[in-house]
């Protein structure tokens, strides 16, 4: 485990919402961490839709999903906020009392981070690989059933079945090829959307004869003790064609769960997390929930909402951060002091 | 108003009114039909409103995009009737349309 970090802020999300707090929280001297567990910042405006137009963000007619989150990174620059990707914050914990709040923040990837105030701006809740709901495959999971590869060297000279159609799955197939024993590849249908080089190289190890490919689905495993031998494919005309293998590999993309937020001791209503309007704040002083994750009266899930959370939210934790400093509102057209915060003057 | 009727896993079938112009997918959430999440609301990228459509309408309902035919690789159990159903728009041509859902969008 790494050593403990100390930061004024943690943003769990790296979704468009956390990034703009980090530039209101910015300007309040307010330094941040985020935490994200995808390996990328934007969260889903860069992974559901980042070619997709918005039309409703101030003062854009029309923004792509990542070409907004492109220009939020622009824009919280001057801040240098430290990005920790590929993680989730696994537990948190609450060490001061309201007076002097102070949190202890654990990552899935070991890391420590001990702060002053927490943002949740987490969405829909975490991206995690979809589970295809095949009877029994919970208890294969960790030992023969994969959602991401770790060691490639637990494939090696097994009988390995990769199910999908994207780049995830053919990446795969052509890393696993020369190492594994057979591999199988299984789509529901003849047609592959991943990057069209790898589609080219997928069929000539077909047509070599090197790897077998299906077209149908997974509709039983066989196996004992969450080791896997065998699967059974379910070909679009009902057949079913039972396949030797310890090691299966489905990429059905991704879903969002709440996860371990829902174990922080906040006050939850439906999955979402009540704040109060004025400071965006949760039952737990210093923790805000800003974005898709908060609810209240009247809210409307939308990007610029959010941004309008995360500003006033920041305002609050000013009081927690520092809270001998009176703060005074000012205005980035005006204020000599936060043009220099933004490296303009 | 055009009536869709929606036909859950355990074959219970919920009759709704659908305006013209509004998908399939927004009615079964204006209505909270079960079995139908729509995560990504109505964006074609997530294959969560997943439906099969009933053999008789699989004309009128048309064929999936080649966007969508990506998105179905997301969902489970695909027949050749799967549909994302915030692909379909309503039209007067659907009345009487039905649907059912399977029994988990993932």
């Amino acid at each position: 485990m790494s050593e403990c970090i100390k930061t004024d802020a943690v943003i769990v999300g790296a979704g468009p919402i956390g990034l703009f707090t980090v530039f209101e929280l910015g300007l309040l001297d307010i330094k941040c961490h985020l935490i994200d567990i995808l390996p990328k910042p934007g969260g889903q405006c860069a992974e559901l839709y980042p070619e997709k137009p918005i039309y409703d963000i101030p003062g854009h007619p029309m923004v792509t999903g990542q070409g907004l989150v492109d220009k939020l990174l622009e824009q919280i620059e001057p801040f240098r906020p430290t990005f920790h990707y590929g993680e989730m914050v696994d537990s948190l914990e609450v060490l001061g009392g309201p007076e002097a709040t102070s949190f202890r923040v654990r990552t899935s990837g070991g890391e420590v981070i001990e702060s002053k105030v927490v943002f949740i701006a987490a969405g829909g809740g975490s991206f995690q690989p979809k589970k295809p709901p095949i009877d029994g495959i919970d208890e294969y999971e960790g030992k023969s059933v994969f959602y991401s590869v770790r060691k490639m060297e637990n494939f090696r000279d097994k009988n390995v079945v990769i199910v999908g159609g994207g780049d995830s799955a053919l990446d795969w197939v052509l890393n696993l090829q020369p190492i594994v024993k057979r591999l199988t590849l299984v789509h529901r249908r003849d047609d592959f959307r991943a990057a069209p080089h790898s589609v080219t190289a997928m069929r000539e190890l077909v047509a070599a004869g090197h790897i077998d490919l299906r077209i149908g689905q997974i509709s039983a495993l066989g196996g004992a003790d969450g080791e896997l031998s065998s699967v059974v494919v379910k070909a679009q005309d009902g057949s079913l064609e039972k396949i030797a293998c310890e090691k299966l590999m489905p990429f059905f993309g991704l879903t969002m769960k709440l996860g371990p937020i829902a174990d922080w001791g906040l006050n939850l209503h439906e999955n979402l997390i009540p704040v109060d309007t004025e400071r965006f704040e949760t039952n737990i002083p210093g923790i805000f929930a800003i974005g898709d994750i908060n609810t209240y009266k009247g809210k409307l899930k939308l990007i610029l909402c959010g941004f309008h959370e995360g500003a006033l939210a920041a305002q609050r934790a000013h009081r927690y951060v520092y809270p001998e400093k009176k703060l005074t509102f000012q205005y980035t057209t005006s204020s000599t002091n936060l043009q220099k915060k933004l490296g303009v003057n | 108003m055009t009536k869709i009727t929606f036909i859950d896993s355990f074959g219970e079938a919920r009759a709704v009114d659908g305006e013209d112009g509004a998908t399939v997918m927004e009615i079964a959430i204006r209505n909270a039909i079960p079995e139908i999440s729509a995560e990504c609301g109505g964006g074609c990228a997530c294959a969560t409103c997943h439906v099969y459509v009933d053999e008789a309408w699989v004309e009128k309902t048309g064929k999936a995009s080649d966007q969508e035919e990506d998105m179905l690789d997301f969902a489970y159990k695909v027949q050749p009737n799967s549909r994302l159903c915030c692909q379909i728009k309503v039209t007067p041509e659907l009345d009487g349309l039905i649907v059912s859902t399977p029994d988990r969008q993932g």
